[in-house]
């Protein structure tokens, strides 16, 4: 019997949102209008993040290494440093490596291009480029060099000097920018999001209040809650997966217009491409969400004139 | 069968609808309750189905007092009880076929039973030819017909109709009238509320007559006195 329950009751929901076609199409148009809100909310969070992203990746530290130390010390100190917790990753640049960087650099600047050629010895030291896991964590990072000051072979430091201190309001300020962002971005999101809901549930209070004598109808012809409640949850949830289906569709031509005229605007982030190589995990969400939204919208509305 | 101990009904804004009302009707009777417009006929109806609670008193269907029954008991109660309304009460995106099946359904009937009941009370109202057709492509005589095959489709113990024939015209009413009458035949206790005086008058069985909220006549081969 409870399949048969089930089936009448997928039935009764799919002629109501048929039947009912008005209630459905208005429905339906302001859940594809929350769904955009959500999806757009999405596509903006990750632009942000790769925003925030690209700025946290390009904070380091460097350490500028004495010129013409060895380099089995410096790759000595570079697994020591590589062993420091907060240390995502050290690169090394050699003596060489930073001499034509520097060369490639400055190749437009033929004066200290030939300076260069005037002396005899390479001026510039090897480096160590490090990242640290955390963008809060550089000030540590930069501690374990002060207080590791003979890291050379003998008494002599083969440190030059760390750039951390010079960078130091820079990184802070950068700090600032990402965790600020970052909250910025949550607390838009979650407005957004509660508004749309709040739309949401009120045109699926609206569309039920339209029904409300024929619930107390059912309820009086000896339809339990259950019963009469079923189809007011089908049809919520297929309010829902129609207006998943709009929004990605609507979605292709809007992430293609960004895609072809805001892509160095968002920082390089192509929308089109990113939307739909995740066109999946974007329909998944929106389809959990449309549907959970639509259904318990309409549990919620229901409750009140099923107490009959 | 139907019991009303010393129902008292009062609705918020302070209007008495029903006051010391007791009468008891028994299986298998044809009640037909009379009053002007306001005399508290439809509250009546209301109290037996639960539809409303008495302000003091009770109301008692056999041995369960209506008002005490948990949410899935008065589900069932109801099942058991068959209910006409004057405005028919019919779900407008449903057929007609759709409008009585959707009893059975409720009331835990399988497919085939469906579909071997409900042509069958469709043609005892007459309407079978019309079970593809909405609520809103009837007339109001069908419509009426429709809620009639509606209530009885389970079988009901009681037939609740509350001025089934009060927006039909006269054929209709008359047509309504005997199908009522045919069922309490069959053994179905009918209520029948209306303030017609030749549908009371035809149908000759007991009057309980209404005035102010309170029982002023009960008779037992009853003429439409008021």
């Amino acid at each position: 019997m409870a399949m048969v329950n089930f089936k009448r009751t997928f039935r009764t929901g799919f002629l109501n949102f048929s039947r009912n076609s008005l209630v459905s199409l208005s429905s339906v148009l302001v859940m594809t209008i929350t769904l955009c809100v959500l999806g757009g909310v999405l596509l903006f969070q990750h632009v942000l993040e790769t925003t925030l992203v690209n700025v946290e990746n390009k904070v380091d530290v460097t350490v500028y290494v004495v010129p013409g130390t060895d380099e089995t010390s410096i790759l000595t100190l570079k697994d020591k440093v590589a062993d420091v917790p907060e240390v995502a990753s050290v690169d090394y640049v050699s003596e060489n490596q930073a001499l034509a960087d520097f060369r490639a650099r400055h190749a437009d600047d033929q004066t200290t291009l030939q300076a260069l050629d005037e002396l005899d010895q390479n001026p510039i030291g090897a480096m160590l480029n490090i990242k640290a896991k955390d963008i809060s964590q550089y000030e540590s990072i930069a501690k374990f060099f002060d207080n590791t000051g003979t890291l050379g072979t003998g008494s002599q430091s083969i440190i030059d000097h760390v750039d951390y201190s010079k960078n130091k309001a820079d990184i802070e300020a950068i700090q600032n920018i990402l965790s600020n962002g970052r909250r910025l971005g949550l607390v838009m999101t979650l407005i957004l999001m509660l508004i749309s809901i709040i739309v949401t549930f009120n045109t699926m209070r609206l569309a039920i209040y339209f029904a409300r004598e024929e619930i107390s109808v059912m309820r009086l012809v000896g339809a339990s809650r259950s019963h009469v409640q079923g189809p007011f949850i089908v049809e919520g949830a297929l309010y829902g997966f129609v207006a998943t289906l709009l929004t990605l569709v609507l979605f292709l031509p809007i992430t293609f217009w960004f895609g072809s005229h805001m892509t160095d605007f968002f920082g390089g982030v192509n929308l089109f491409r990113y939307y739909l190589g995740n066109i999946l995990s974007f329909a998944g969400i929106l389809l959990v969400f449309g549907t959970g939204l639509g259904a318990l919208s309409s549990v919620l509305a229901s409750r009140k004139y099923l107490k009959v | 069968m139907i019991y009303f101990k010393g129902v008292k009904k009062e609705y918020p804004q302070g209007s008495v609808a029903l006051e010391e009302v007791t009468i008891s009707i028994n299986a298998g009777e044809f009640v037909s309750v009379v009053g002007h417009s306001g005399a508290g006929k439809t509250t009546l109806v209301k109290l037996i189905i639960a539809e409303e609670e008495p302000t003091e008193g009770t109301v008692m269907f056999e041995s369960l007092d209506v008002n005490r029954l948990s949410g899935r008991d008065l589900t069932r109660l109801r099942r058991r009880i068959g209910t006409v309304f004057q405005d028919f009460k019919l779900l407008p995106n449903k057929t007609a076929f759709e409008n009585i099946s959707f009893a059975m359904e409720a009331a835990g009937k399988s497919d085939e039973e469906i579909a071997a009941d409900v042509p069958h009370v469709l043609d005892l109202v007459n309407l079978l030819e019309l079970k593809d057709h909405f609520p809103g492509q009837l007339s109001g005589g069908e419509k009426q017909r429709l809620a009639i095959a509606r209530a009885i489709i389970n079988q009901p113990e009681i037939i609740v109709a509350d001025e089934p024939t009060g927006n039909l015209d006269p054929i209709s009413t008359y047509e309504i009238v005997q199908i009522l009458k045919k069922i309490n035949e069959l053994g179905t206790t009918i209520i029948l509320t209306t303030h017609n005086r030749g549908v009371v008058d035809s149908i000759g069985k007991r009057v309980i007559t209404l005035e102010k909220g309170r029982v002023v006549r009960d008779d037992k081969d009853g003429r439409y006195m008021i």
